[in-house]
């Protein structure tokens, strides 16, 4: 199987081949219950991924970014993180949110246009708002970081972002900055091969990982499909920041099977030939397969993953469905802590006495 | 009494919330060791240390972005633009983030965050050095925006931005900045979103902010003898905007000039014009005149006289208004 033209050139740290074989020592440090707990979360995310586009089709919610594809990626990384650490996403976190404890029907509101991308409370989940003007995100996740060091707090703060954040501004200000202050952030890059219909090799002409030499930290790429690996070199990077090690920068190779949103005619831009390849290096079967070969899983735990995937996505479709629109006051509850006089007569002219 | 420098006053402000809340970091492109290229952050770093005063990378967007991380981990931030011109690159993370978090994460998030810019020209600065950003700003839902004119506002608008739970964007004349006031610092006064009258008078009203305060003082002293009493009214609240003032004021005098170092389009003045006329419509003797700069990029030092409202120009839009 070739692999496609974003994972050329350095090979990536991998514990699981494509077929499920582990080319690596697959003891990561986690208990058999752990290992069947990230089967668990990538099956859930991918059911409700599916769940989120059918949604969308069928009205009930507006345009959806699907994750297809990068399960391991967010599941692992999300996966490495204490509960005192923060994750900082972009708009196609949504697996990585589940495993942090973000309530999906309050995370869907976003994407069902009820509200912006944080209704969920960002301190207590310790995952950030929806982040969409991308590479901005990197920075508030170092600003967090200078935070936890300032308070000598044993936690430190991930920013995900994609193979195009990599080329904005903020990711170079945001890498530096966290370089200069050897804070705790974690620099997360899932390198899904496109951004919208522009391919890696139109970003960057090197390899992303490497960037963290030249600002002075380490860097290590993974195959962001081999959801082992990707927690194992997460776990390290955790460890190094919390421990006053400074920052890392993770380029995690992946693949976005579906389109950039369902707004997006991916068949414009590549060819469906490509998507099918990368069957072949689908992140669930092949750390399924693994699974159940190691001995710490049966075919009734896969079975039993799948009915609670199940349940619990009509759960979350219910939930969205009847989610309602908000209140006009919404509008104006939030632009200031207390509202300026020009802005209450606004109010009152919108909402009536 | 003493005698206060507007960049003096500010440095008190600092010194003066940064001993109140040890929560409260300064940093950005030369605050530390240097102590700002206007020395407003002089002498901090020694008094505070490193961990709560200090130097960054020349990366505006990290900057600003690093302060809503901070904001999150319960820090609270005073950040420095260098200049006018330097303050592009954090734009839009002061836009899409900064003026939105609160918003976007339903009042959970507050943003006590303070960007201090010093702005506008008239010190014959390079190009960059000279610029007026507050439309930009100000027209931002979920900025405040203020501009002292003169040392002891500038004391009292700093210390309330560093209080205030949500963003101020802060604009420093930096012709003002070594502009002595006598008088006692404090922050009684008006608040945030207030302006203030500086000058009374019945026969007109001229609105302004920054440097273009004293000029219009100036020139209303200079009309004295014409028999022209002039108000001049300092908006220091840009956003929000003290339209119960500017109303008052125009019924008052029932003529007004509004006066900007920025660009006439969509310039502040436009606002505060249109204000005018929904508050003040039926009283109003005049048209509403705006003198302003030109719609042109800044000009270099050579011909920035020529940009900028004189007092020429300025009389001559007082007697327009009063004579109309």
């Amino acid at each position: 199987m070739d692999a496609p033209a974003h994972w050329a050139g350095t090979e990536p740290v991998r514990i699981l081949q494509a077929d499920g074989t582990a080319v690596g020592d697959p003891d990561v440090g986690l208990a058999p219950e752990q290992l069947r707990e990230l089967l668990r979360h990538m099956i859930r995310a991918r059911r409700l991924d599916r769940e989120c586009m059918a949604l969308q089709r069928q009205g009930e919610l507006t345009v959806y970014p699907p994750f297809e594809g990068q399960e391991a990626a967010q599941v692992g990384s999300a996966f490495a993180l204490g509960a005192e650490d923060w994750a900082f996403p972009t708009f196609r976190e949504l697996a990585a949110a589940l495993v942090r404890g973000v309530d999906p029907v309050q995370y869907l509101w976003y994407h069902r246009g009820t509200w912006h991308g944080g209704p969920y409370d960002p301190r207590a989940t310790r995952f950030g708002p929806i982040c969409v003007p991308v590479a901005t995100q990197i920075c508030h996740a170092v600003g967090v970081a200078m935070g936890l060091q300032k308070d000598g707090a044993d936690a430190c703060a991930l920013a995900y972002f994609g193979d195009g954040s990599a080329s904005e501004g903020d990711f170079h200000e945001g890498a530096n900055m966290a370089a200069v202050f050897g804070v705790p952030a974690i620099l997360f890059c899932q390198n899904n091969g496109w951004a919208i219909s522009v391919p890696t090799g139109l970003q960057t002409a090197g390899e992303i990982w490497k960037r963290a030499e030249g600002l002075g930290f380490p860097g290590v790429r993974v195959d962001g499909n081999d959801v082992l690996a990707v927690y194992r070199v997460t776990r390290e990077a955790v460890e190094r920041a919390s421990s006053g090690g400074g920052p890392t920068l993770i380029e995690a190779l992946t693949y976005r099977m579906g389109p950039h949103t369902t707004a997006d005619d991916a068949s414009r831009y590549r060819d469906e030939d490509e998507v099918e390849r990368w069957r072949a290096f689908d992140p669930i079967e092949r750390y399924r397969t693994w699974l159940l070969a190691a001995g710490h899983a049966d075919q009734d735990f896969v079975r039993t993953c799948d009915e609670d995937a199940e349940s619990w996505v009509a759960e979350v479709r219910a939930g969205i469905t009847a989610t309602d629109a908000p209140p006009a006051e919404w509008m104006f509850d939030w632009t200031f802590a207390e509202p300026p006089a020009v802005l209450a007569r606004q109010r009152e002219e919108a909402l009536g006495g | 009494m003493a005698e206060w420098t507007l960049s003096a006053a500010l440095n008190r402000a600092l010194i003066d919330a940064m001993e109140e809340d040890p929560r409260l970091l300064i940093y950005g492109e030369d605050v530390g060791r240097l102590g700002g290229v206007f020395r407003v952050t002089d002498g901090l770093q020694t008094k505070f240390g490193e961990d709560r005063v200090f130097d960054t990378p020349i990366a505006e967007a990290g900057i600003v972005g690093a302060a809503i991380g901070l904001a999150l981990t319960g820090w609270k931030s005073v950040v420095e633009m260098q200049f006018d011109g330097f303050s592009y690159p954090a734009f839009e993370q002061i836009v899409s983030h900064v003026a939105k978090y609160r918003t976007r994460t339903r009042g959970r998030v507050d943003l006590p965050i303070v960007i201090r810019i010093p702005s506008f020209g008239g010190i014959r600065g390079k190009e960059h050095h000279g610029e007026s950003p507050e439309t930009y700003y100000a027209h931002t839902a979920g900025l405040k925006v203020v501009a002292p004119s003169a040392a002891l506002d500038g004391y009292r608008l700093l210390r309330l931005a560093i209080s205030d739970p949500d963003p101020v964007v802060f604009l420093e004349p930096k012709a003002k900045y070594w502009a002595k006031e006598d008088g006692e610092l404090t922050t009684d006064g008006p608040g945030i979103g207030e302006g203030r009258v500086v000058r009374e008078g019945d026969g007109c009203v001229v609105f302004a902010y920054g440097a273009m305060v004293a000029r219009c003082v100036e020139t209303a002293e200079a009309l004295e003898p014409e028999g022209l009493s002039v108000r001049v009214v300092d908006l220091r609240s840009l956003a929000p905007l003290d339209i119960d003032l500017i109303g008052r004021c125009a019924r008052e005098t029932g003529r007004a000039v509004v006066v900007h170092e920025a660009p006439k389009t969509l310039g502040m003045g436009g606002e505060v014009a249109a204000r005018i006329m929904e508050e003040a419509f039926d009283f109003l003797q005049a048209p509403v005149a705006r003198v302003t700069g030109w719609d042109v990029p800044y000009p270099p030092a050579s011909l920035e006289h020529r940009y900028l409202p004189s007092v020429e120009r300025i009389a001559a839009a007082i007697r327009r208004v009063t004579s109309y």
